[in-house]
């Protein structure tokens, strides 16, 4: 791999990124940094600028300003040689239906530049590795969508890139292929971080419970004699997502709104800024639930959670509002089964963090 | 060899064979055109069917008609016995052309100054206007016969002859077979067509189908995916080229009189243009159906101003000089040349020229205009 040693482990570095559509400002003022061995979440709702701040940082779309360089090499100036060391799943499925699955890795092996005497074991390799190698000579068009997306992330990974990007991979597919696919992401980053351990004594990120969980995940994946095991290097892995739960399974999450990063920290970090500050309520009716919490002045939001209503209070007010809240609702002929301080979840935070971004 | 070239080649291929469309449009279409063009679109007057009224009912009368039935111009389809019958048969299409011989035509034939009507539908005035000249053609024959005859019986022992006798001689398509002059120019309409709309609908396809996003962002050059792109093209224009020369050559009897290996490399020249009005298109539209109707914006203009159907020469200034960016018109030259007069280069170096000039112009601006990126 002809990879750039100036940059460290510095393996995705945008700064400053803007793209319009017309009077849309889709991507603005985006820089963020990625380094080996880390899952980066790009998380927002949809039309935040998640999907055009990936094609302008694999060159499908040109930036109207700000520059893009992944392992060194700028998008723009450099593009192939920068195409060459990432591997990229768009959001709308893009592998050739008319193809097989082995026709469609092959072709995207080649064109990435691996030989004719490389690309057989190399595809075969990465089809076990995502479970499709029964699959190899199904034409891609009668696969499932579950398929279609491990075969797309078997396409990506098939020149063992540096570098993955995903766009929304799990979107539309089901709860067990969604786990399948996450498993898949984090066995490949962990399995290939800790041989950068190994090699270079890099400054190691306290562990988080999601690393914890990498870590047990990558043993068992180990036992099983997965053969991903020669990355030389640490991958950084670029995803984006509009669920909560898969943000909170990356190393660091960026949340965007508008075009803009509006925040950026470890998920960790990110729930801390509600610590104290979320209220659990359940009872009955919710709409009478809602309507007295929604009139307390120390109350900034109120969203329901199924059955449950997640209650964000301002700072330092929970208490009070713990302590007054019941009877006001029983006063409203309302009934409170359980009132209780909570440990905020991710969604919490975007919500939050989205209101106060209001210009 | 380039690895990325040829897995994007091999690709292609692969999509091709197993597209069906696509293998009817490369195998099936060819050879329709040829057949539809080869016998549909022909200026030759043949078989115009004939109404006869003949009042005279004589032996005289009956040698007139046996000179009609001789020449395989007309077929006496309607014996009718009154005028208004040939008004009904030529308003009904039935018959294109009616004699009327009338009643004392024996006897005025005797006198020596016998009439008959010839009577014409001059709606299609190209086929009217070559009956005419045939029916006036059998009508002087005749003449001259009879005249013949009647020195021959008045004992006279002259030799009679005209004072002028303009003797003709056609060259390259003595029997002027339409089908010699349509199906090179069947030729050149493949493979602008064929080239230009499978290129087009190919790349656009890709933007349809949202696979241009992976293709995109593979490090395969620009360069790599243009030539990568047309290479099966060119190969599948050459089998079209060859497949309808074959049939012609064998079937219609079109003769190859050039330099085979000539017409095949200027062929090639040719065909380049149509791949890069094919790729341009690409840039241009968005959808399959926006491709193909640009391209068939180009196609109808090319055949009408390239001398394909109607001669250049006997159209109004403006439309000769429009003619002159029309890229079909050299080729259509190039081709007819090579194949019905079996020239060598030097005779059309103006026509190789210009075609190639605007095979690379094309060319180069599509590839210009082509770009790896979604906007």
């Amino acid at each position: 791999m002809n990879f750039n040693p100036t940059m460290n482990n510095l393996l995705v570095s945008a700064s400053n990124l803007k793209k319009h559509f017309g009077d849309t400002r889709a991507v603005d003022d985006v820089s963020l940094q990625i380094k080996a061995g880390e899952i980066y979440g790009l998380v927002g709702a949809d039309g935040a600028g998640k999907t055009t701040t990936m094609r302008l940082l694999v060159g499908a779309l040109k930036a109207d300003a700000g520059e893009a360089v992944i392992c060194g090499y700028d998008i723009n100036k450099q593009t192939e040689q920068a195409r060459a060391q990432f591997g990229y799943l768009s959001q709308r499925f893009s592998l050739y239906e008319d193809l097989t699955v082995l026709e469609n890795i092959r072709f995207f092996a080649e064109a990435r530049g691996l030989k004719s005497n490389e690309w057989l074991p190399r595809s075969l390799e990465i089809l076990e590795f995502v479970g499709l190698e029964k699959f190899k000579d199904r034409r891609t068009g009668q696969l499932s969508g579950g398929m279609k997306q491990k075969l797309g992330l078997a396409s990506a990974l098939v020149t063992k890139p540096r570098v993955l990007l995903l766009d929304e991979p799990t979107t539309g597919v089901d709860p067990v292929t969604r786990q399948d696919f996450w498993q898949l992401v984090i066995k490949l980053v962990s399995q290939s971080k800790k041989l950068t351990a190994k090699n270079a004594k890099s400054a190691k990120p306290a562990l988080t419970e999601v690393e914890v969980e990498q870590q047990n995940l990558s043993e068992r994946s180990a036992l099983r004699g997965s053969k991903i095991s020669e990355i030389e290097e640490g991958v950084a892995v670029l995803i984006s997502t509009p669920y909560m739960d898969e943000a909170s399974r990356c190393h660091r999450v960026g949340l965007m709104k508008s075009g803009k990063i509006i925040a950026e920290d470890t998920p960790s970090n990110l729930r801390a800024r509600l610590n104290n500050r979320v209220l659990e309520l359940r009872g009955s009716p919710l709409n009478v639930l809602r309507h007295v919490a929604n009139k307390d002045q120390d109350v900034e939001d109120v969203q329901a959670f199924g059955d449950r209503l997640h209650i964000r209070v301002g700072e330092r007010k929970a208490d009070d509002v713990l302590s007054r809240l019941k009877s006001a609702i029983r006063s409203e002929g309302g009934r409170v089964d359980e009132l209780r301080a909570v440990s905020p979840v991710l969604e919490d935070v975007f919500i939050a963090l989205s209101e106060s971004n209001h210009e | 060899m380039n690895t990325r070239l040829l897995s994007i080649v091999r690709k292609e291929f692969i999509q091709i064979i197993r597209d069906p469309r696509t293998l009817v449009m490369i195998v099936v279409i060819p050879i329709m055109q040829l057949f539809l063009l080869g016998y549909s679109a022909t200026n030759d007057v043949r078989n115009v069917p004939l109404a006869v009224l003949d009042r005279s009912q004589s032996v005289e009368s009956r040698a007139l008609l046996n000179s009609y039935r001789a020449a395989d111009y007309f077929h006496i389809a309607y014996a009718v016995e009154s005028e208004a019958e040939i008004e009904d048969l030529i308003l009904a299409g039935k018959a294109r052309a009616a004699v009327i011989i009338p009643p004392d035509y024996a006897q005025r034939l005797a006198e020596g100054d016998a009439q008959i009507a010839f009577i014409l539908d001059g709606s299609d005035p190209t086929s009217a206007s070559t009956a005419l000249a045939a029916s006036q053609l059998i009508g002087q024959a005749h003449a001259s016969k009879i005249l013949l005859q009647k020195f021959e019986l008045s004992g006279m022992n002259l030799r009679v002859q005209p004072p002028v006798e303009v003797r003709t001689t056609v060259w390259f398509n003595p029997d002027l077979i339409s089908a010699h002059f349509m199906i090179p120019g069947v030729i050149g309409m493949i493979l602008y067509a064929i080239a230009a709309i499978l290129t087009a609908t190919s790349v656009v396809r890709e933007r349809e189908r949202g696979t241009i996003e992976q293709l995109i962002v593979t490090p395969i050059r620009p360069w790599e995916l243009i030539v990568g792109k047309l290479t099966p093209y060119v190969v599948l224009g050459f089998f079209n080229t060859i497949e309808v020369l074959a049939v012609g050559h064998w079937w219609f009897g079109v003769p190859i009189r050039g330099n085979l290996g000539l017409i095949i490399l200027l062929s090639g020249v040719f065909l380049v243009t149509g791949l890069g009005i094919g790729l341009l298109a690409s840039t241009i539209a968005n959808t399959q159906q926006e491709a193909m109707l640009t391209v068939w914006m180009t196609l109808l203009p090319s055949i009408f101003l390239s001398g394909f159907f109607f001669p250049l020469e006997a159209m109004p200034k403006v439309l000769q000089w429009l003619s002159y960016l029309m890229p079909l018109r050299y080729y259509l030259v190039i081709i007819r040349s090579l194949l019905l007069k079996g020239v060598g280069l030097d005779k059309i170096q103006f026509d190789v020229i210009a075609m190639t000039l605007f095979a690379i112009g094309i060319m180069t601006l599509a590839a210009l205009r082509f770009r790896k990126r979604l906007d």
